[in-house]
């Protein structure tokens, strides 16, 4: 059932790149149903799973030679991010409703991306894993390249190196282990007990670890994601940040630290304190947690805030990742969903709700427009996600980033104090674009207002309403009862951990 | 050797060149007074009539190849096999650029022209089936003729004749270095044969015991690192990408390409048979590893090294579509030679090296033949003409992107699939660290690739236009160039089945 998402994706990608120029709510209608046919296959496929542990739904031989499968199977983890996909798929199409420029072709290379993003959440051959993350690294380019705004050229290049640099990091990896292990099968699993050596491991690890935790807005690597972001269209930035970043999460976890669990290992010295990889990525973690919040509180620009949010909410992915323990990496994978679903509801609120309407994102400009009288949709939106961004409970944010500093506490107290420093700086930043985009209390001068009086800003459509209510009814959900996640999530990290691997 | 057997297992190369004198014939003969249009389609369909014949003739040529000397035991051309494979691309590839004429006008002599490209395809199989120094040599030189004639034949474009005039002078002085460092391999070993040659290098050690054959080993590799526009010996390439005509640019980048590396291949194969046979070890008890282990290896890898490295870098920037494209050709003969320095016993390597030879050589006429389109409508190859092309034809831009990424290495696309095969031969031969430093460095360059392909993508499908008329192209074409972007895809959704193909020669 899962696989059909893939499918479906590509084959609507195909279909809208033929369909007649010109016919604009053809190509929506079809995206949209599209999106929705593979959400209903990503929910039937999660209600399908709970209470299974890994099953395979593909397994066909595809270059025998070389013993490369197309397999496709699905854990826990990787039912929920595919649940997630499809919500992120869904949201964002009904948030570029507005897209008139090239629409079809915008929602084939959307379609494209989706369907990059399904196959590497349920890929278990290493190598097919790789194809489909690349796959998805193109389309991106185009997205943001031609429908982008805020130089948009250096953002979408900026991306697409990132990315190829990333996964060209991963196929140095991925060749590597392949040789290392005989040459005789690229699977995931025949790969995690191929028994690699340690001393491999140990430098083969930071090298994957890196290549993913680049997509994954890993500081000092992140420089891609506000610059990206900011660029993107409103859709592809809800991608961007919703599903593309979890790419490269989901990369580190299920390929860096389940082929590789010996690269955490303690490396037998120790300088100021770091001792191993594990201690190194913790503390880009924990910086970048810090750094981006810090960042996002002196930006003038709207989305750029949303950008550097991003940063320090997947800090806490990473962070989850490193404890190594079974609640701190629940966490994380709890946190990526999370994340997936409040960011994208944040990128839809500044790109299409305002920035769409008043073609301004700047603070300073924003502030005289009193958007909190004029469109008090977009503000009791913001003040919505922006609750479930600062990790307020009965979001879903609060019970992810408590299950990480949990983690956190148990493997490295240090590690928690410092991001903790980091939620409270996302409460003071939140907070102040708020303030500054809806609640500005400073009136225009004679030069700010416009001769013609304020232009006016347009009704709430009925799909930027849906999408509201989809995503943030998600997050509430997700936030008030945990355990329709957990419980899918908890088994698989499990295995996960107790497998040295898979 | 008799009479029977040269002509058993030259039949195909016979084959070309009875068509390329019927070329001549119809063209100079029934249709004289044709139009120009009306000429090319016949010399070409000739051409291509020629090409498929030969195609058939390889599998009437046997099992056995032509060999001389006592007992039979001196082999001068090969068949079957890699060879074989390598001989079907190299036909298929020139029957494509073939196609690309249509529409053409840079020369009024269409017969001349598809015969001089079916004598160089010729050149091209004989290579391809060499296992005789002279052999090479003799087609190396009918092939190189043929290529300088090609480039030079847009009478009236000056630059057609620069580049003729570059790449003959750089031509003839890469030859002499090659038939001098042979005629030493000759003294020091007192055969032409590749397998005799190895053969009393390896009993007679004589590796270590002169610096002769370090010589002759640097000057032959000159003269072939020139065939494949390797670095420091591919100062030709950019010119004569640049100004050639491109059916004739496309058929040096890809036909000549595939022979070249199908030389290597046989040179490497020799090479390995002789002294990589497992358990053969050398006097003090190292394992030997690829042929001439020291020289060869060590220049192979510093060619391969500097090719990724400059031609990846040189590459950036380009403001020429042509030129851009010389300059990732150089960079993936860099890759290929990484895979003929560390060639393997087993047909790995050599299947590897030859899916992405043929691959590359297919995505290279299609983006010639896109780039002749686009040259025609707008009088330039500059990366600006290209700008808006997804609006002026989207399927020209939709080939485009298709080859383009695929040279990139982007999966599910054929040339993506090329490398991890390449790569993976590579480290499979020895994981050893400069085998896989050089991976690394290969794969880290490709990562650089994407930036000179998406400089091109990026005008083709985000910039405006500056003039939004429609280009035409002539249907032939667009069939042509619409088929490769297929096989490009399919290919590279279902690798096994050119990697079987391959393997099944």
């Amino acid at each position: 059932m899962l696989a059909w998402t893939i499918y479906l994706s590509f084959a609507g990608a195909l279909i809208e790149a033929l369909l007649p120029k010109g016919k604009a709510g053809l190509a929506r209608w079809f995206a949209l149903s599209i999106a929705v046919l593979g959400l209903l296959h990503a929910v039937g496929g999660f209600v399908q799973g709970i209470g299974q542990g890994r099953n395979i739904i593909v397994d066909v031989p595809w270059v025998p030679s070389m013993g490369i499968h197309f397999l496709l199977a699905a854990d826990g983890i990787s039912r929920v991010l595919v649940l997630l996909t499809g919500l992120a798929a869904v949201a964002g199409i009904l948030f570029s409703w507005n897209v008139e420029h090239r629409t079809n072709e915008f929602f084939a290379f959307y379609l494209a991306l989706i369907g990059g993003v399904y196959g590497v959440f349920l890929s278990f051959d290493l190598f097919l894993l790789f194809v489909f993350y690349e796959i998805a690294i193109v389309p991106k380019y185009f997205l943001i390249a031609i429908w982008g705004s805020t130089r948009r050229e250096y953002g979408a290049m900026k991306l697409a190196l990132y990315s190829f640099v990333g996964s060209a990091m991963v196929l140095i990896g991925l060749l590597a282990a392949y040789s290392t292990a005989g040459s005789h099968s690229t699977s995931l699993i025949d790969l995690a007990h191929a028994g690699l050596p340690v001393s491999f491991q140990m430098w083969c690890f930071p090298l994957v670890f890196i290549g993913f935790a680049i997509l994954a807005g890993m500081w000092p690597f992140h420089t891609w994601a506000p610059t990206g972001h900011v660029a993107a269209p409103t859709a592809a930035s809800m991608l961007l940040a919703g599903v593309v970043m979890k790419l490269g999460a989901y990369g580190c976890l299920r390929v860096g630290m389940g082929l590789f669990p010996h690269g955490l290992d303690a490396w037998g010295w120790t300088f100021l304190g770091i001792g191993s990889w594990r201690d190194v990525f913790a503390l880009l973690a924990v910086i970048g947690i810090v750094y981006g919040a810090l960042v996002a509180l002196a930006q003038t620009d709207f989305k750029f805030v949303i950008g550097y949010s991003s940063v320090s909410h997947m800090g806490f992915v990473l962070l989850g990742l490193m404890t190594l323990n079974q609640i701190g990496v629940t966490g994380a994978v709890l946190q990526m969903f999370s994340h997936g679903i409040i960011a994208g509801l944040l990128f839809a609120i500044v790109g299409r709700v305002v920035y769409d309407r008043t073609h301004t994102r700047q603070f300073a400009e924003l502030e005289p427009m009193h958007l909190a009288r004029r469109l008090p949709f977009a503000a009791w939106a913001f003040v919505i996600a922006g609750m479930a961004s600062m990790g307020l409970p009965g979001f879903s944010g609060f019970v992810a980033e408590l299950q990480v500093l949990i983690g956190a506490w148990i493997a490295k107290p240090w590690w928690t104090v410092a991001a903790g420093i980091g939620i409270v700086i996302g409460v003071a930043y939140t907070w102040r674009a708020l303030q500054k985009a809806f609640f500005g209390d400073r009136l225009p001068t004679a030069e700010e207002h416009p001769k013609a009086g304020w232009p006016d800003l347009g009704a709430i459509t009925w799909p930027e309403i849906t999408g509201v209510a989809l995503l943030t009814l998600t997050s509430l959900a997700v936030g008030l009862y945990p355990r329709i996640l957990l419980d899918t999530i908890e088994p698989a990290v499990k295995a996960l951990l107790a497998g040295g691997g898979q | 050797m008799n009479y029977v057997d040269l002509f058993r297992v030259t039949l195909p190369e016979t084959v070309l060149e009875i068509a390329a004198l019927l070329v001549l014939v119809v063209d100079l003969g029934v249709v004289r007074k044709a139009a120009l249009q009306m000429r090319l389609a016949v010399a070409a369909i000739v051409g291509i009539a020629g090409c498929g014949v030969a195609i058939w003739s390889l599998s009437v040529q046997g099992s056995t190849g032509l060999s001389y000397g006592a007992g039979n035991n001196l082999t001068l051309l090969g068949v079957g096999g890699y060879i074989a494979a390598a001989q079907v691309g190299i036909l298929v590839l020139t029957a494509l650029t073939l196609l690309l004429l249509t529409g053409a006008v840079f020369t009024r002599n269409a017969g001349e022209y598809v015969a001089i490209v079916l004598m160089a395809a010729a050149g091209g199989l004989i290579i391809a089936a060499a296992q005789d120094l002279l052999v090479i040599f003799i087609g190396l030189e009918l092939l190189s003729l043929g290529l300088y004639v090609l480039t030079a034949f847009a009478k009236a474009s000056a630059k057609s004749a620069e580049a003729a005039m570059k790449y003959y002078l750089f031509g003839g002085m890469s030859a002499a270095f090659l038939l001098f460092g042979f005629s030493y391999l000759y003294g020091l070993t007192g055969s032409t044969n590749l397998h005799q040659i190895l053969l009393q290098l390896h009993n007679g050690d004589l590796y270590q015991a002169t610096p002769l054959l370090d010589v002759s080993v640097v000057l032959i590799v000159t003269g072939l690192g020139f065939k494949v526009a390797a670095v420091p010996f591919h100062l030709w390439a950019p010119d004569t990408y640049e100004g050639a005509p491109a059916p004739a640019a496309a058929f040096i980048a890809s036909v000549s390409k595939v022979a070249s590396f199908a030389l290597l291949i046989g040179i490497a194969t020799a090479a390995v048979h002789v002294f990589d046979i497992p358990g053969n070890t050398a006097a003090n008890g190292q394992q030997l590893h690829l042929g001439f282990g020291g020289p060869w290896m060590v220049l192979l890898v510093t060619l391969s090294t500097a090719s990724m490295v400059l031609g990846n870098l040189a590459a950036l920037a380009q403001i020429s579509v042509r030129r851009l494209l010389a300059y990732s050709a150089i960079a993936h003969a860099g890759y290929i030679l990484t895979a003929v320095a560390f060639f393997s016993y087993s047909p790995l390597s050599t299947n590897a090296i030859l899916y992405y030879i043929l691959t590359y050589g297919l995505t290279t006429v299609g983006a010639f033949g896109v780039i002749s389109v686009v040259e025609r409508a707008t009088g330039s190859d500059r990366l600006d003409a290209f700008l808006g092309l997804h609006k002026r034809n989207p399927l020209l831009a939709a080939v485009l992107l298709v080859l383009f990424l695929s040279l990139a290495g982007i999966p599910p696309l054929v040339g993506f699939w090329a490398k991890f095969n390449l790569f993976a031969a590579v480290l499979s031969v020895s994981a050893g660290v400069v085998p896989f430093t050089l991976v690394a460095l290969a794969v880290a360059m490709s990562a650089v690739s994407l930036y000179y392909y998406l400089q091109v993508l990026k005008r083709a499908y985000v910039m405006p236009a500056v003039d939004d008329t429609p280009i035409k192209v002539h249907p032939v074409t667009l069939i042509v160039l619409v088929a490769i972007a297929a096989a490009v895809v399919l290919l590279g959704c279902f690798p096994a089945a050119l990697q079987n193909w391959i393997a099944g020669f």
